[in-house]
């Protein structure tokens, strides 16, 4: 066997456990539910095969859970960056080196920690015995917190946070502190400087926290379940009623492919908004 | 301001979680009566045989998924190293989908993928088993332990390919101008720089499948992980004992996460 025959049958050896992996619980995963939503519900739940768009179709009839989705999710994809914006500045430019790390971490933690958890914190805080308990013992009865949009709002910033602070602090890590500087040698206020060099530069991590963070809650069923209590929905409720209360697969594979077929548009846009605005190339994940 | 805000953020990440620790403590019931220092949720929860059963269950499928994805995903993170362009650009996606596509979506997708795989698969081991008792491939370990997996390798990759790609080519092409094997090569220079970001990659995956509920809410058949069982507590209504469960898995995780970031952080060997 020649060296380069072998050095390729070795790459492929290498690889193949991956590929394996990636075809049989990603590929096909993914075209079995594409397959399953042009089919039809069997009369006892599950699936009948069929080719048919009916699925699609009725696809209004969810119509509640992809709005709550559609509006929630943008509205805490952006109070995340709102919020994170500042943080990761402050890290990546204000603190001083040594303790970057430490602070870096800290925000690292919570995100690698158990949303459930998490949002069960949130549960027992906002809950009739946490805070409203409270409220009441300075005279204010009747305040309630849980199962209302925005318990759901305050879950989903909580839990993304992190993951939008991370790439915006990465984007501003990375960059040449010599341009502020430089614009400052040339007569430009901060206040300029920050918004056309700072921000500009910062924008390729800025777009990646953010559709990073949007694309995740689009598929988010735990805060809306324990904040929302039912009364708040989301896609991700919709799909596991369809698949695991009313067994209706075929609906609930055409939602599935839905929702994939947003986060790829937003992907795709988000992508093309960055490069027209920036010109930089994309921020690697995390 | 800035500083205060900073604080205020962090203040905001970190109090929620020292709540659940603080009131796991609490001998009264609720967070509105503090009644005193207390570990009687602990005893509580530590001696409920099904969640016992459920931590179990977690700890085997983080166990063996964050292994599993540790050789997969080291092994492709030198294959791909070594591959052509186009091979690394469908690996790219591949592992990207992975990591983005939405736990909920995985989950459901490799609930339908492998209930008509064992539609096809099982009439088929029945009707070839000489026995009376065919194997029966149902969900359970096995398609937890998969789901997780698919996850846990792309991150590994990720995480071993980034430290591949800052590891100096020097000392590798010394070794291999001093007429080492590719095989010594790698087992004595590159692996053992590798290897931290292996562990962290391992650590990640570990803590990923320990926490997840979405994904084996789905594909788990009549399995119950531990998020399941704490889910299905929590629905049921807060109680203090959740507060200890969470306590420690929060604590837990935190430790893990930890080791990760000093894995990680911790500064390549001096060259000699």
């Amino acid at each position: 066997m020649s060296s380069a025959a072998r050095k390729r049958l070795v790459t492929a050896l290498l690889l193949a456990p991956a590929a394996v992996w990636l075809l049989l619980f990603l590929v096909l995963p993914f075209v079995a539910i594409v397959v399953f939503s042009l089919g039809e519900r069997a009369p006892a739940g599950g699936y009948q095969p069929a080719l048919t768009l009916a699925q699609y179709a009725n696809l209004p009839a969810r119509a509640a859970a992809f709005w709550n989705t559609l509006v929630l999710a943008p509205a805490g994809a952006l109070a995340c960056l709102l919020i994170a914006y500042p943080v990761a500045y402050y890290l990546a430019i204000k603190v001083l080196p040594q303790r970057r790390l430490l602070l870096v971490a800290l925000i690292v933690i919570p995100f690698w920690t158990s949303l459930l958890i998490r949002t069960y914190a949130w549960m027992y805080i906002l809950g009739g015995r946490g805070i409203p308990a409270f409220l009441e013992l300075v005279g204010l009865p009747d305040v309630r917190l849980i199962n209302t949009p925005g318990a759901v709002l305050l879950g989903i910033v909580y839990g993304y946070l992190p993951l939008m602070i991370l790439p915006i602090y990465i984007s501003l890590e990375r960059l040449d502190r010599r341009l502020l500087e430089a614009s400052a040698d040339l007569g430009a206020t901060p206040f300029s400087t920050f918004f056309s060099v700072t921000l500009r530069l910062s924008l390729p991590g800025m777009m990646t926290g953010f559709s990073l963070v949007l694309i995740l809650l689009l598929g988010e069923y735990l805060i809306p379940t324990l904040l929302g209590g039912g009364k708040v929905f989301f896609i991700g409720n919709a799909l596991v009623d369809l698949f695991l209360q009313s067994r209706n697969w075929p609906f609930g594979s055409a939602i599935a492919v839905a929702l994939v077929g947003i986060a790829v548009v937003l992907l795709l846009a988000a992508n093309r908004i960055t490069a027209r605005l920036s010109g930089a190339r994309q921020v690697d994940l995390l | 301001m800035m500083r205060a805000f900073v604080i205020a953020v962090y203040g905001f990440l970190y109090l929620p979680i020292a709540l659940v620790v603080l009131f796991s403590f609490n001998a009264g019931r609720h967070a509105s009566d503090f009644t005193g220092f207390s570990v009687q949720w602990y005893g509580r929860a530590l001696s409920n045989t099904f969640l016992m059963e459920a931590l179990t269950n977690s700890l085997i499928v983080a166990t063996t998924s964050a292994a599993l994805a540790s050789l997969c995903g080291t092994a492709a993170a030198i294959g791909l190293g070594r591959a052509g362009p186009r091979t690394r650009a469908v690996f790219d996606a591949l592992f990207g989908a992975a990591i983005v596509v939405p736990g909920v979506v995985i989950g459901i997708a490799t609930l339908v993928a492998l209930v008509q795989l064992f539609g096809i698969v099982n009439p088929a081991i029945a009707a070839l088993w000489p026995g009376d008792a065919p194997p029966r491939l149902s969900l359970g370990y096995g398609s937890i332990i998969a789901a997780h997996g698919l996850f846990s390798t792309a991150l590994v990759t990720m995480i071993v390919r980034a430290r591949l790609g800052a590891l100096g080519r020097d000392m590798v092409e010394a070794s291999s101008d001093l007429y080492a094997s590719p095989f010594t090569t790698f087992r004595s220079i590159v692996l053992p720089q590798i290897l931290p970001a292996i562990l962290a990659g391992f650590l990640l995956a570990f803590t990923f499948s320990f926490d997840d509920f979405i994904v084996a809410f789905f594909v788990a058949g009549s399995q119950t992980t531990l998020p399941m069982y704490v889910f299905a507590s929590i629905r049921r209504g807060v109680t203090p004992e959740i507060n200890a469960i969470g306590a420690l898995v929060l604590v837990a995780s935190i430790l893990l996460v930890i080791a990760a970031q000093l894995l990680l952080r911790r500064r390549r060997p001096a060259s000699a």
